[in-house]
């Protein structure tokens, strides 16, 4: 199923958007495993420098090399981001079907409450929210989740509502296969087209939100590393003649958000 | 009317939603008492003051208080100034009016002719660079294109003085010049976004019958796009210049912040990090009909450009 | 049909505002960063960029934050005032006398004093202000003071004040109590006192502007009109600097000023705070005396600075900085000097061979305290302590940390409100409500009672001193440093001082 999807989208947004993502994860598993320096590793002898050949992206005031956070960073986000999009994926993916398929009463009221907060820009909700509650990454991922579940139920309730009025579902049904049955081997596979383009975009919303939580000091805290908390920091080094940090750690934060983007596109588009 | 009195009861249900989650979020972080009193105060200058505010209060009777309040028009006081919210929001709203507008405006003034540009050459290596170009800058958050202007224009090219905000009142001219930086920030991304889809909205149009009829009639591929793809093509692009417009009241916010822009963002930060729960809310509550207002007026126009809806 | 010409015409007529309004944006109307600048010097202004907005209300009794009360000193004045040295010297009074009992204390008011309302100065304003300030300061070590002054009350034009129990302290009291005129209601939002800048305006959140007082009673102040501009992001209060959006601004870090443009120089001087890893001497492990000797020796002071300000600040050993010579004992600052295997040795005699788990808070709006943090957490980390550091908003901090007491250890900096020992010791007592760290020590108590009702100078110092000893003694906390304060200032402007106390006087600044 997953590899017919795959052959079908052969487009070229679709082969970048591959390649990207699949450097940038390749390049976060190396990072788990092996950086050229501890990130964490302060050296005051080696305060605020440019790239060189010791420090590829530099170093920062405490004297930490710049590319080992980086990839502390980019893996932190991603981390964040997968957790986000599984939870508001998962959550929404679930009441989208349940209230999809079995209608009634409760998606009506589900649906009018998905209808109240979609209706406002889910980033500014988290943003609001996590200001209030204060900085951390569990609180990063279950907030960012929360806001996510509404989209993804949307999106899954239209489809189930779709299929479960399609001939094939009612023979299943007719024929006494189980609820759960129908639901998981016979409606599910057949959403993916809609939802694999979601998740998609939904990890592109999940690391620019997260980005720009850590940018404005409500994301992650400060032992953590993230790529926006980064980006926030290397502010000061701009100023100060130093703009290579903010350049790599922004350029890191485009590609993984490139990277993601041109998946969902490719995989909406038929080629 | 039924369709109105729906968005009506949409966004009532929203502001109530919206309103009690951030009352409730408070509820478990505390209340302001301790910072207006500071380090020094006594337990009982403390007691005393959260009285006088009605903090002493369970969460539900504060928020109910609030409520009733907000219903009959009444902001409340700040919790931590003493003055109306009204006062305190009223000319801070104006500033994060202006900067969406503006960020809207140069939205569409580059993203139109961009565009129709790249559904007139499609296929031509210019179309190609293009859709390249746009799918990258789209990836690039508001955020860095401000760190990234900011740095151009205002330290390196010192054509603007980063931290000097000037109001309206004391020199339109200064205000606007200070803006346009922030407002191309939050425009940026958006106008790849925008040119994408009206791109492709022109090109899903122009394989529609009607066009095909437009063809055998005689119309070149020019003047079928001028005249019936493009209306057409419009359609889809409103609703999304709405989210648009929701969307940059959000992306406001992290602006603001870098540009020290006076305006409503900067307050709501300031305000949650203060525990000012009345400013809040009231900017909480304002951002909210102001997205549901933006969305409504992108459907209502959406029906009037219908062809469909055309008596 | 209608309907929709009407609808392309609107976006028409946008489309057109627009263009209109890019082109507006293109006119080469740009000011150069400098004419602002230079138009403030004509005009003799400055403006300095301030990291918080004051506390909401301004009366001289209710000045809740440090960052208000170093504005509003240039506002307000008490009978005596402390001078850039620490001394006090004659403010609102000319003299005073104290009886041979020290009970008795008879200040001499100075004549033709003018408040900023125009009214002049009586011994009724003074009583009034006392009164006041007795029963409504937000200070409550500065209330409980004059619940120990009996009676106040006016004697041909002198003010003749009773104390149920001696205080050589008292003079520095003096200097905190501000005199406003009685009977003024309007003292929160538009504040009139005696000094030699008046209150013109306050825009919430964005600035406050001062302008000099032009029949002050003493030397007049050289510029003639200051606005503070609240900037609440760091990034962006550099940026403004940098940009030459403001002339001044106070408690930089070396990171942001250097590399600051040759239009600016740089003083540097010290914050008067006390930073510390501040320790819950009352939770495990950390009630553990040798755990926390373990800290100390574990911490490289030096190091941190080093990594934090390229070595600029000073350590401090015990809860007293520097400015107090009186009573800052040189000797404290190497109690610990930085030893790991020491450190190893006291954990695994207290039980921790391995460490353990520990989480340090740092209120998020003071970026020294976070880095210090940071640097302390990896520290630690040498020994086997797993330090996580974790950002709290200073709300969340005052509630908390610094009230709840719910915390295993924090970085921040007390600073003295009033020049006295106590103002720093204070807060150690067992009973003390301000007792953060939980301390109980019987020796420390009696020292700081001792000192209290000892009217002999000497004496009293020594007491001061030992009791400063057991802070550091017991390893009550971590003492780190006073931070280097880095003022950032045109390199125009002259006159600049520092004082021992945590407030910025402009009245010296000149162009």
């Amino acid at each position: 199923m997953i590899k017919k999807m795959f052959a079908k989208h052969n487009n070229w947004f679709f082969k970048a958007g591959l390649v990207i993502t699949a450097f940038m994860v390749l390049l976060v598993i190396v990072g788990q495993i092996w950086t050229p320096y501890d990130p964490a590793a302060m050296d005051a002898a080696a305060k605020a420098q440019g790239p060189s050949a010791a420090h590829i992206m530099g170093t920062d005031y405490f004297g930490r090399d710049i590319f080992s956070r980086v990839l502390e960073g980019a893996g932190a986000t991603l981390v964040i981001a997968f957790f986000v999009v599984l939870l508001g994926a998962g959550l929404g993916t679930l009441v989208g079907a349940l209230t999809g398929y079995f209608g009634g009463v409760v998606d009506e009221v589900l649906m009018r409450i998905c209808d109240a907060l979609t209706a406002f820009p889910s980033v500014l909700l988290a943003l609001i929210i996590l200001a209030i509650l204060g900085p951390g990454r569990l609180n990063v991922i279950g907030v960012l989740a929360l806001v996510f579940i509404p989209s993804f139920a949307r999106i899954v309730r239209t489809e189930f509502a779709r299929i479960k009025k399609l001939n094939y579902v009612s023979l299943a049904r007719l024929q006494g296969i189980g609820t759960p049955r129908i639901l998981l081997r016979h409606i599910l596979p057949n959403i993916l087209p809609v939802l694999l383009p979601a998740v998609s975009i939904g990890f592109n919303n999940a690391v620019l939100a997260e980005a720009s939580m850590s940018f404005l000091g409500v994301g992650v805290s400060a032992s953590e590393v993230s790529l926006g908390r980064m980006l926030s920091d290397s502010q000061n080094y701009i100023l100060r003649g130093l703009p290579w940090y903010a350049i790599f750690v922004g350029l890191t934060i485009v590609l993984l958000i490139l990277g993601f983007s041109l998946l969902g596109e490719g995989l909406r588009q038929e080629d | 009317m039924n369709f109105v009195l729906k968005k009506l009861g949409t966004l009532l249900l929203t502001l109530l939603i919206l309103s009690f989650v951030a009352y409730a979020a408070f509820e478990m972080v505390g209340d302001p008492v301790n910072m207006i009193l500071g380090t020094n105060a006594s337990a009982e200058d403390v007691a005393a003051l959260r009285e006088s505010l009605g903090l002493n209060h369970p969460l539900l009777v504060r928020y109910l208080r609030w409520l009733t309040g907000f219903l009959s028009g009444d902001l409340g006081n700040s919790y931590i100034y003493r003055i109306p919210v009204s006062g305190m929001i009223g000319e801070k709203l104006g500033v994060t009016v202006i900067l969406t507008l503006m960020g809207f405006a140069l939205t569409l003034l580059f993203s139109v002719p961009l565009g129709i540009y790249g559904a007139r050459r499609e296929g031509s290596w210019a179309d190609r660079l293009l859709t390249v170009v746009n799918q990258i800058v789209m990836a690039v958050p508001a955020f860095f294109v401000a760190i990234l202007l900011m740095v151009l224009f205002g330290v390196v090219l010192r054509l603007f003085t980063p931290g000097s905000f000037v109001s309206f009142a004391e020199s339109p001219g200064a205000f606007l010049l200070y803006m346009i930086f922030p407002a191309l920030s939050i425009a940026v991304p958006r106008t790849a976004m925008t040119a994408k889809m009206l791109r492709s909205s022109i090109l899903g149009e122009m394989q529609q019958d009607y066009i095909r009829t437009a063809y055998s009639r005689g119309h070149n591929r020019q003047s079928a796009l001028k005249t019936h793809a493009f209306r057409n093509a419009l359609l889809p692009i409103i609703s999304f210049m709405a989210s648009t417009m929701a969307e940059m009241l959000a992306g406001c916010i992290v602006i603001e912040q870098i540009f020290s822009i006076p305006g409503i963002g900067r307050l709501l930060m300031v305000s949650i990090s203060n525990r000012d729960i009345p400013v809040v809310e009231a900017i909480v509550m304002i951002l909210a009909v102001w997205v549901m207002v933006v969305h409504f007026i992108g459907e209502v126009v959406g029906e009037m450009l219908d062809p469909r809806m055309r008596a | 049909m209608k309907k929709r010409s009407l609808a392309l015409i609107l976006a028409a007529v946008m489309l057109l505002t627009l263009t209109a309004c890019g082109g507006g944006g293109n006119k080469p109307t740009s000011p150069a960063p400098s004419t602002g600048a230079d138009a403030r010097k004509a005009a003799n202004e400055i403006n300095v960029g301030i990291a918080q907005d004051l506390s909401s209300s301004l009366s001289p009794y209710q000045l809740a934050t440090a960052g208000t009360r170093e504005v509003m000193f240039n506002v307000f004045e008490g009978l005596y005032k402390a001078d850039a040295t620490g001394d006090f010297k004659p403010a609102l009074a000319t003299g005073y006398t104290v009886s041979d009992d020290g009970l008795t204390y008879t200040f001499t008011l100075r004549e033709g004093v003018k408040f900023h309302n125009g009214a002049v100065m009586t011994a009724q304003d003074v009583i009034y202000s006392y009164r006041t300030c007795a029963s409504d300061s937000v200070d409550s070590s500065i209330k409980k003071i004059l619940e120990n002054v009996t009676d106040i009350k006016e004697d041909a034009g002198k003010v003749v004040m009773t104390l149920a129990q001696p205080n050589s302290d008292f003079l520095a009291y003096v200097g905190s109590v501000y005199i406003s005129p009685a009977a003024y209601t309007d003292q929160d939002t538009k504040p009139v006192g005696t000094g030699p800048f008046s209150f013109v305006s306050r825009t919430v959140q964005d600035n406050v502007v001062l302008s000099r007082f032009e029949d002050y009673w003493g030397e007049k102040a050289k510029l003639s009109r200051i606005t503070f501009k609240i900037f609440e992001n760091a990034t962006a209060l550099v940026t403004a600097l940098d940009a030459g959006a403001v002339d001044m601004v106070a408690h930089m870090s070396i990171s942001q000023v250097k590399g600051l443009s040759k239009d600016y120089q740089v003083l540097e001087g010290s914050m008067n705070l006390v930073q510390a890893l501040y320790l819950n001497n009352n939770v495990k492990p950390l009630n553990d005396i040798r755990v926390r000797r373990a800290l100390c020796y574990a911490v490289d002071v030096d190091k941190m600075l080093e990594l934090t300000a390229e070595g600029h600040g000073h350590k401090l050993g015990t809860s007293i900085y520097p400015a107090f010579k009186k009573y800052f004992d040189e000797s404290l600052v190497n109690a610990y000097p930085h030893d790991e295997a020491k450190a190893r040795e006291l954990l695994a005699e207290a039980g921790y061979p391995n460490g353990f788990d520990l989480t340090i808070l740092a209120p998020s709006n003071y970026t020294p305290h976070v880095d210090t943090a940071m640097v302390i957490a990896e520290q630690l980390k040498a020994v086997g302590i797993n330090a996580t550091v974790q950002e709290i908003e200073w709300n969340s901090w005052l509630t908390d940390v610094y009230q709840g007491r719910k915390f295993e250890a924090t970085v921040c900096g007390f600073d003295a409100s009033t020049l006295t020992a106590n103002a720093l010791l204070g807060r150690y007592e067992s009973t003390s409500a301000k007792n953060m760290c939980s301390y109980q020590s019987a020796q420390f108590d009696a020292f700081l009672q001792q000192a209290s009702s000892i009217t002999d100078d000497a004496k009293r110092t020594e007491l001061y001193k030992a009791a400063a000893k057991c802070l550091s003694d017991d390893a009550v906390n971590v003492y780190l440093q006073d931070l280097a304060d880095f003022v950032a200032i045109r390199s125009t402007l002259k006159g600049y001082e520092f004082y021992p106390i945590y407030v910025m006087d402009l009245s010296r600044v000149t162009y």
